[in-house]
């Protein structure tokens, strides 16, 4: 019987059934569940990596080794591992090797909107994109054939709406592959100057053979309609978008193996057809190849490059006449319900007590303290990639230095960001004397894809104890001094304020480590399921200075402040900043 | 294409059990023979976001995702989230709105407003409306978190889906220790 999966859940499905040995990813809205349920798997060496490039190197090097390995990421991710990804495309594979990037149009979790396919024509790799989950589960396989039989890594592109959307799917058994043998051959994988450009002449020829392959393979196919008027090239869940607008009437070539392009048989669908529409999301990928190799075709000039493609986006643009019916509205200003660090979140603390400071600049990072940035806190100035609260906090400080400004920075950045990319910077820092004050927020845990193992965890992706990398031993080593590093208890707002302060008058490197775990934590959840804030209305003066807290568990209704018990975990911030007491914990 | 898709929107506030919700019914769908496909955005709602999930089913189904005035019904367990997803329910289509308030953090801290007259303005504007708190019902039985089981009990009477074996599909997919407690709520769901 079919089963409905995931994207994502087809794809560690489809990779375990073509015989993997060895996934590694960093975790990434829209890819984390990709390894969360390859870890069931325990026939396959899984593992969360220090980040994306150290993910795709592990998978590169147990490809080398002889196995068949894979590496996940989502599509920012895909820059931090682009260092390796370039150079594999010359030195190729022995076992099959797979990168699975999941693109984010429309924005849902990410920083920005890029299009990942111009990774596989950029580093000349196959590239693959499926289009539902049946086809995440069939095409990693062919993926891992792919790779092996032209000795390439492959690319294989998925978006958000393909790694959450549940599709029914046809499963497999598992085939058994055995690791390959290695044998050392410094002219394939030591990519010297020498034998580097020797490999290149070996990619051009691997190139030639794979856009013979993109001709003839099922991946492109063309399902014909009955009149041929219209043609449409598409890939990716946008096939499923023009299918719902277009139906069965109109011919569609539809693209599933799209780097290198098939060139013949664009040109000979679009001969076939009278009218042909280029039906992607974001990026013109396929439209610029189709235009480049002299072929005349309808795309960005009226669908929009910008947001998630949509079934209404489609009709709209292509066919407005038909335009779908006008649905509801009522006349009702609709309040925002904006994303915001939750009730008893450990960072709020750090970005009430910084947040009081006029002259202090928050470069912010990606993770849940992204939400720094959220009123009534409105800490953050900045944020950018992984890691850049720091290194973009050095760069902050040497300008404001220039400017003879007296702006103070903090960076802020969580555990697994830390590990991922803040080590650096903060060497930086250190080596290049740059005052600044690096906060870790460290909660012990990957806390907003959804709680996934890191450095500071002491567990494997595969659930075995681990060493737990000390933070502090590592600042220290990094050459941070030792009276310049606080370790702090966050929901202490006291210990928080003489941190800040002495981290603000600091003329060197100050390193501030904020430790408690993640309050939605289940363990944590548990422990404080008691433990409860009230609000004496006789006391309260309605000041309303604990909302400045930004917690949701608190409310302002009918002109008093009430603290919501069901999401109160008894912090005590709220209670902390009251300068009536007329908060109370209710189990004191 | 025999075009015979039929769409449901499930809006909602991180927590209150709509992906689950879906799941069932997604679950329920396919045992019966229909193509599914299932779609959620769930980015941050852990964070008290919204959260939308896209339920179509039919013969076959294109796109899971439900277009702007395309959903046979849409069931808002927050009675704001009817408003802000309202321009998805097809002409005709049927509302189901759990009678419950969730303020965001700009209503809590005062910056924004929570309308008054929300439910009055919807039944003025939608003829197809079912409006009860199945917040309120769920605490009854016993806890508040089978709200989401009432609304899909709900869903399954405005989309005349009784006859499909839903009870054998709650008992795989929600905790055996809870499971009484849903079949209850299901079933005031459906007398909804």
């Amino acid at each position: 019987m079919k089963k409905l999966l995931t994207g994502n859940e087809a794809i560690a499905r489809g990779a375990w059934e073509a015989g993997l040995h060895v996934a590694a990813a960093y975790p990434g809205t829209p890819s984390t569940e990709i390894l969360e349920n390859m870890s069931q798997y325990k026939d396959v060496y899984s593992e969360w990596s220090t980040n994306e490039k150290v993910a795709l190197e592990v998978a590169a090097g147990a490809s080398i080794a002889g196995a068949r390995a894979l590496a996940a990421m989502k599509h920012v991710g895909l820059n931090v591992a682009a260092d390796p990804l370039f150079t594999l495309a010359y030195t190729g594979v022995n076992g099959g090797l797979v990168i699975v990037t999941a693109d984010d149009p429309g924005l849902f979790s990410s920083q920005n909107e890029q299009d990942n396919r111009y990774y596989a024509s950029h580093a000349k790799i196959a590239m693959l994109e499926p289009s539902d989950s049946q086809e995440c589960l069939d095409y990693v396989k062919e993926a891992f054939s792919i790779s092996e039989e032209f000795d390439t890594p492959v690319l294989f592109r998925v978006t958000t709406r393909i790694c959450h959307s549940k599709t029914l799917v046809e499963t497999g058994e598992k085939k058994e592959v055995a690791v390959r043998p290695y044998a050392k051959d410094s002219s394939k994988y030591v990519m010297a100057p020498a034998s580097a450009k020797k490999r290149k002449f070996i990619l051009d020829a691997r190139i030639k053979r794979m856009k013979e392959f993109s001709e003839t393979t099922p991946l492109n196919r063309v399902e014909k309609g009955k009149n041929s008027e219209i043609g449409i090239v598409t890939s990716g869940i946008s096939y499923h978008h023009a299918k719902e607008i277009f139906g069965d009437d109109v011919s569609y070539l539809r693209l599933g193996f799209t780097w290198p392009l098939p060139e013949k048989k664009i040109r000979d669908f679009a001969a076939s057809v009278k009218t042909l529409y280029v039906i992607e999301e974001n990026e013109p990928y396929l439209e610029d190849f189709i235009k480049m190799i002299g072929v005349d075709c309808i795309g960005r000039d009226k669908l929009p490059w910008i947001d998630e493609l949509t079934p209404e986006t489609v009709q709209r643009s292509l066919c407005p006449e038909s335009a779908a019916p006008q649905g509801y509205s009522v006349d009702v200003e609709v309040p925002p319900r904006p994303p915001v660090l939750c009730a008893g979140c450990t960072h709020r603390g750090f970005f009430y007590e910084v947040g009081k400071y006029k002259d202090v600049v928050v470069t912010g990072d990606i993770g849940c303290y992204t939400l720094g940035m959220v009123p009534p806190l409105s800490v953050t100035d900045t944020v950018i990639c992984m890691g850049a609260s720091v290194s973009g906090g050095v760069g902050f400080q040497k300008a404001v230095e220039k400017a003879k400004r007296n702006e103070k920075v903090f960076a802020a950045i969580g555990d697994s960001t830390f590990f991922h990319s803040g080590i650096t910077g903060l060497i930086d820092a250190v080596v290049n004397k740059s005052p600044i004050v690096v906060n870790i927020l460290d909660n012990r845990i990957t806390a907003m894809t959804g709680h996934q193992e890191n450095p500071g965890t002491g567990m494997t992706l595969m659930g075995e104890k681990t060493h737990q990398v000390d933070l502090k031993a590592l600042c220290i080593a990094c050459g941070v001094k030792e009276e310049n590093i606080r370790l702090i208890d966050p929901y202490m707002l006291d210990e928080t304020k003489e941190a800040i302060k002495t981290g603000y008058e600091a003329n060197e490197p100050f390193v501030i480590i904020t430790t408690a775990p993640c309050a939605l934590i289940k363990d944590v959840i548990k422990a404080r399921a008691n433990m409860k804030c009230k609000v004496d209305q006789d006391k309260c003066v309605k000041c309303k200075l604990c909302m400045r807290s930004g917690c949701p568990a608190l409310n302002f209704r009918g002109g008093s402040v009430y603290i919501d018990r069901a999401s109160c975990n008894g912090c005590t911030i709220c209670l902390q900043i009251c300068p009536k007491q007329a908060i109370s914990r209710e189990d004191a | 294409m025999t075009n015979d898709t039929k769409s449901i929107l499930l809006v909602g506030v991180g927590g209150q059990g709509t992906i689950l919700a879906s799941k069932i019914l997604s679950e329920g769908l396919a045992r019966k023979g229909y193509d599914v496909k299932m779609s959620e955005i769930h980015g941050m709602s852990q964070r008290g976001g919204s959260v939308t999930t896209h339920v179509r089913y039919g013969t076959k189904v294109a796109s899971p995702v439900v277009p702007e005035g395309g959903a046979d019904v849409l069931v808002a367990f927050e009675k704001i989230e009817a408003v802000r997803w309202l321009q998805y329910l097809k002409p005709g289509g049927s509302l189901v709105v759990n009678n419950f308030e969730i303020y965001s953090l700009p209503v809590l801290t005062g910056a924004a407003k929570y309308p008054g007259d929300v439910i009055e303005k919807l039944k003025a504007e939608v003829p197809n409306i079912k409006v009860f708190c199945a917040s309120e019902i769920a605490e009854e039985l016993g806890n508040v978190k089978a709200q989401n089981i009432v609304l899909l009990g709900a869903l399954v009477k405005a989309m005349g889906l009784e006859n499909l074996d839903w009870k054998s599909v709650l008992k795989e997919l929600v905790p055996a220790q809870l499971y009484e407690l849903n079949e209850k709520a299901f079933e005031v769901g459906l007398a909804q």
